[in-house]
């Protein structure tokens, strides 16, 4: 390796090297059809063709590689959750994360820098210490700190002292960490590409062949695919793919917006993110300041972002860094979120007997995207579950076993 | 700001309402088994075009219907609940 890259950093003319191969022409079949180039589709994509020995895999993409949630989500990794089946999974999340950049052969700028949730109130106070408590049990690095705590741990802080929304103290989650989103998708597809999954950008499913129990094939604006197994990874998506194939999923969509700042000195090194003002922050490896929320108020499946929304995440920006005030913003943006009722992911069997869902990921998916892709593959490999899957599956409606987890981004309201 | 016409109170902030989702019909309590009642209570419509909604204006309390466009996120009208019943 340093041979390579003293021959890399000495050639004259830096060659690029293409990751992602062009789209290819479509097969009339494949063993695993994915739904999806985002995130999870790449990342299951890979652990299939490296771990399962699966390589008849195709990737079909409506737009371009990792265009949707993927890139538009603002990059939080954390397994400061509330439920142990939650915890347990994002924990997995993690630890997949802190050796990515070697599993991947590609640097994915991984920081775990660790995460700081204010809390404003003694109510967020005593949810925190059944956080903290909840993930010293499952083996987290999470922690409640008092008001020094966060001052030493982010010094530049507005503590509010004696006003109405002084910070009474902290969940310090020391594994909790960001990554550079796209670096993410495009390793996972060099990767999966490399040991022959094809990926199929600007190809949508427009149906499914169903017959009985089985999904036949499923049809796209470039030609008919029969597939073996197919997974449905669409982000916003997965309701109007999922009812493609007559299955009804418990999501509603919400859209999700976000912002940045315009490059500033390095300032903030850890992730900042507070309750009641329903605002997070965290300082890109540019230098900008991404700041994001809580999901729109009511449904809608418009990505416009509005400025009702700018106001608010500037508003709680500014309260928590007042410096912050002369700061221009640089960009701002909106993803759909699939919302389902318990906050949870949906992960597991669907009523089609090979149909895979990896839906219902809502304002939380990024983080998962290594451990989805990998338990999915799984998964879809065996045909069963693995247990650390069992909770999320679809059932849990039906049976009323839902998984509330109130330390979702946007369970806060 | 986006403004909502309340059917009570005229135009006002969105900021003042509250989205309470799709309006379902209520299943018969005593003749819905689980699954029906799972069904309601967890796969609200998410189709994407036009829904009629129920809003409250939080000030007033006051609970009133809205139509929009979901995709073109646009209110395309407010009417009060009881042209809802008069409607079934």
């Amino acid at each position: 390796m340093p041979l390579r890259l003293l021959k890399y950093g000495l050639s004259r003319d830096y060659p690029v090297s293409g990751d992602i191969p062009a789209t290819p022409d479509l097969k009339p079949a494949y063993d695993v059809v994915i739904i999806g180039g985002g995130g999870h589709g790449l990342s299951c994509a890979h652990h299939l063709a490296k771990y399962h020995g699966i390589k008849s895999v195709a990737v079909l993409e409506k737009g371009y590689l990792a265009g949707g949630n993927t890139a538009r989500n603002t990059t939080t990794i954390r397994s400061n959750y509330i439920t142990p089946e939650g915890i347990a999974f994002y924990k997995e999340g993690v630890e997949l994360f802190e050796r990515l950049s070697q599993e991947l052969d590609f640097n994915v700028m991984f920081s775990q820098r660790g995460q700081l949730t204010l809390a404003h109130t003694e109510a967020t106070m005593r949810s925190f210490h059944m956080r903290a408590e909840m993930g010293k049990h499952m083996g987290t690095r999470t922690e409640v700190v008092d008001q020094k705590g966060v001052e030493e741990l982010c010094p530049l802080l507005n503590m509010d002292y004696g006003g109405p929304l002084e910070i009474l103290g902290g969940l310090w989650h020391a594994d909790g960490g960001t990554a550079r989103h796209d670096a993410v998708a495009w390793g996972y597809a060099a990767q999966a590409s490399r040991r022959g999954v094809e990926i199929h950008q600007r190809t949508e499913v427009q149906g499914f062949e169903v017959v009985g129990d089985r999904v036949q094939a499923v049809k796209t604006n470039r030609g008919r695919v029969a597939c073996g197994q197919v997974l449905i990874a669409t982000g916003g998506m997965n309701y109007d793919v999922a009812l493609m194939a007559g299955v009804e999923l418990p999501i509603r969509c919400y859209p999700l917006q976000a912002m940045v700042t315009q490059p500033l000195k390095p300032w903030l090194d850890t992730l900042v993110s507070s309750v009641s003002l329903h605002t997070y922050l965290v300082q890109s490896s540019r230098g900008e300041v991404v700041i994001g929320g809580g999901s729109d108020p009511y449904q809608l499946y418009s990505t416009r972002s509005t400025l009702d929304m700018k106001e608010h995440l500037a508003e709680g920006a500014v309260h928590l860094f007042p410096f912050l005030q002369g700061v221009r913003l640089l960009r701002q943006w909106a993803g759909i979120t699939d919302m389902t009722p318990d906050y949870s992911p949906i992960m597991g069997a669907s009523p089609l007997a090979n149909l895979w869902l990896d839906c219902g990921w809502g304002t939380w998916g990024f983080k998962a995207t290594p451990v989805a892709g990998k338990r999915m593959a799984q998964t879809i490999t065996d045909g069963s579950v693995p247990d650390i899957l069992k909770p999320f599956a679809l059932e849990r409606f039906e049976t009323f076993r839902l998984l509330n987890e109130m330390g979702a981004t946007a369970a806060s309201h | 700001m986006k403004l909502l016409t309340c059917p009570m109170n005229g135009p006002r902030n969105i900021d003042e309402f509250q989205s309470f989702g799709p309006v379902r019909a209520r299943p018969d309590p005593n003749a819905t088994a689980d699954k029906e009642w799972s069904r309601h209570l967890f796969r609200a419509e998410n189709r994407k075009g036009v829904v009629v909604e129920w809003w409250r204006h939080v000030p007033s309390n006051y609970f009133f219907l809205a139509e929009r466009d979901l995709v073109r996120n646009e209110i395309i009208r407010t009417f009060d609940a009881s042209q809802l019943r008069d409607r079934a």
